[in-house]
């Protein structure tokens, strides 16, 4: 993680409060999931996305990407860069762009090799410092334009917050379309979908191996639920868990060796771990009630879990190396599927209150709780892999969508599908 | 799904059933793979006499009644239901080749995993209930669909009420 570099002044958030006051976010359309930002921050970076050099069209698609990304984040806030094609090698009248209202301007071209391959290059300037904040080159091509897109607001965005952008990260999600089920990949803006599974019967609970490389997750294409790893790159797919009974909840560990699973082989839902190829199957604890949805801490030192032993179904941990668990939620009836942040400072977890399943965080440290949303069917959290945003399913009019929604509970977002439901989002991690 | 056609066949499984399942190897599971559910043999289970109507399929007859509901976030079989249980574990008891799947099934509200589990614990008590009364641990095999197969595709309370159930399924019916 790097420091941050460019804070924006006080005055200069006063007067954004004030615009954002009065401004009308607009709605991103796409052709696949719809991004929708429903709510920004409360003070978003005022940034120039210049027209890039370049061949027009290419350029417009590639600034479209960056500007669009940069947007939906809820915290920068677009600056009209007027209409003429600024490169990474033009002067910068810093005075001018002040006088737009940009605290930040980045501009770039879009170079033809002339084979089909292309080299986006861009540089970040600190309007108010009046200084570069560097640039990078990427290599790409036109089928390949919207990654290069993605790659620069991701360097634009970690230069100006100091957290690692995730626009270049891709998501999970199961879309239930009448009676057919399609374990997608999307990229995280909703584009690019494409169907890893699909299948007649339900899949449920998918988990990124760390990696990236590999999806685990829970069929019923066998009339019950059995746990399969999916390799992304060839397709391939492997049963790990087809024990007697229920098989399913699978998390990995973060050396992405081990998956935790839930298998009722032994009498009741209990907690088990083997290896990412099924092998070595060890039970984590005994108890007499149901033990569900683990989930490893970062550190990998407890795992996390969805426990009714006490009556009713709250989140308690235990330690990987042994011991008693320790209760983790103590308000309210109902409190399910434990997601820890990837700095493992805050737990995401949905909770039953009178308005229904929430989306709620509890700060690990000073165990202070917050209810994020006001819907009522909220599901399966999933964190960013930078830890801003909460990746969930909920219910709109009767139809699953998925919502994100900012660990401050500031930035929301919904992404929906034109048909069918959407559900079961999981959100994968940083691009190396 | 799979349907033996054979007594052999259905032989060899039973023991792929016993066996397969404690190995713990990548190997031993796709072994396991096989369905650990018990196939129907054509000839066994649903007692069919001289052509009258099955008891299993009588409306008359209270075998005929197959569902067990429960209350919310609950999976205890209420007493409404000791009389319905109860006759299918004499029927069990007096048909030593009748196999069963119980279904446990939630309604959609809340986590899915969540869910999953506690529909295995509706399947469970309602297997504990005839083992119980003397069916055999080997003729009844308990899982769960949780919130994933609702019987009822509405939203409220009347929908939510009859996907909070367990099934009983005999051999050829599933």
């Amino acid at each position: 993680m790097t420091t941050p570099r460019f804070l924006p002044r006080r005055s200069l958030i006063q007067g954004l409060l004030a615009a954002l006051a009065l401004s009308v976010l607009p709605h991103v359309a796409h052709a696949q999931l719809t991004v929708e930002v429903t709510g920004a921050g409360a003070n978003r970076i005022p940034i120039a996305i210049a027209d890039f050099g370049g061949e027009p069209g290419l350029s417009r698609a590639l600034t479209t990407v960056v500007r669009g990304d940069l947007e939906r984040s809820g915290l920068f806030k677009m600056i009209d860069p007027g209409s003429q094609a600024l490169t990474e090698n033009s002067a910068v009248d810093y005075g001018s762009w002040k006088g737009r209202g940009a605290d930040a301007l980045a501009a770039g071209s879009l170079a033809s090799g002339g084979d089909g391959r292309m080299e986006a290059r861009f540089r970040l300037y600190d309007v108010t410092r009046q200084q570069s904040l560097g640039g990078a080159a990427y290599l790409t091509s036109t089928p390949a334009l919207r990654a290069a897109g993605h790659r620069i607001a991701d360097f634009i965005y970690e230069k100006l917050t100091g957290e690692p952008g995730v626009f270049s990260t891709r998501i999970a999600y199961v879309v239930k379309t009448g009676s057919r089920y399609a374990l997608q990949i999307a990229d995280a803006d909703g584009q690019n979908a494409q169907s890893a599974l699909v299948s007649k019967e339900p899949i449920i609970s998918p988990a990124w191996s760390p990696d990236g490389g590999r999806l685990a997750y829970v069929s019923f294409e066998n009339k019950k639920p059995v746990v399969y790893v999916h390799n992304l790159a060839t397709g391939r797919r492997q049963v790990v868990s087809n024990f007697k009974g229920s098989n399913s909840a699978p998390a990995w560990s973060p050396d992405g060796n081990r998956l935790a699973v839930v298998l009722t082989k032994d009498g009741g839902s209990q907690i088990f771990v083997l290896n990412a190829d099924g092998s070595g199957v060890t039970r984590l604890m005994t108890s007499s009630g149901i033990d569900t949805e683990p989930q490893w801490s970062a550190d990998g030192r407890y795992v996390y879990f969805t426990s009714d032993r006490g009556g009713q179904p709250q989140i308690y941990r235990v330690a990987t190396s042994g011991g008693a668990a320790e209760r983790v939620t103590f308000e309210g009836s109902y409190n399910v599927s434990p997601r820890l942040s990837p700095d493992g400072r805050l737990l995401a977890y949905i909770t039953r209150g009178a308005g229904g399943f929430r989306l709620a965080v509890m700060d690990l440290n000073s165990r202070q709780t917050q209810v994020l949303t006001d819907s009522s069917r909220d599901e399966s959290p999933s964190f960013a892999p930078n830890g801003r945003m909460i990746l969930f399913a909920t219910e709109i009019g009767g139809r699953g969508v998925l919502s994100a929604v900012s660990a401050d509970g500031r930035i929301k977002q919904r992404l929906s599908i034109a048909a069918g439901d959407v559900r079961e989002p999981a959100w994968g991690p940083l691009v190396k | 799904m799979r349907f033996a056609q054979t007594s052999a066949i259905t032989a060899a499984l039973l023991a792929a059933l016993v066996t397969g399942c404690s190995t713990t190897s990548t190997e031993g599971q796709s072994g396991a793979a096989v369905e650990t559910r018990t196939p129907t043999a054509t000839s066994s289970g649903v007692g069919n006499q001289s052509g009258a109507l099955s008891p299993l399929k009588d409306p008359n007859n209270i075998l005929s009644k197959r569902s067990v509901y429960f209350d919310f976030d609950k999976y205890e079989v209420k007493a409404e239901y000791k009389q319905l249980v109860a006759a299918h574990a004499k029927y069990l008891s007096e048909n030593k080749s009748a196999k069963i799947l119980i279904q446990g099934n939630t309604d959609e509200r809340g986590s899915r995993e969540y869910n999953l589990a506690l529909g295995q614990k509706r399947a469970d008590a309602v297997k504990k209930a005839l083992n119980l009364l003397g069916a055999k641990d080997d003729q009844i095999e308990s899982v769960s669909l949780g919130e994933e197969k609702p019987k009822a595709e509405g939203h409220d309370e009347a929908a939510y009420a009859e996907n909070r159930r367990a099934d009983i399924l005999y051999n050829g019916e599933y």
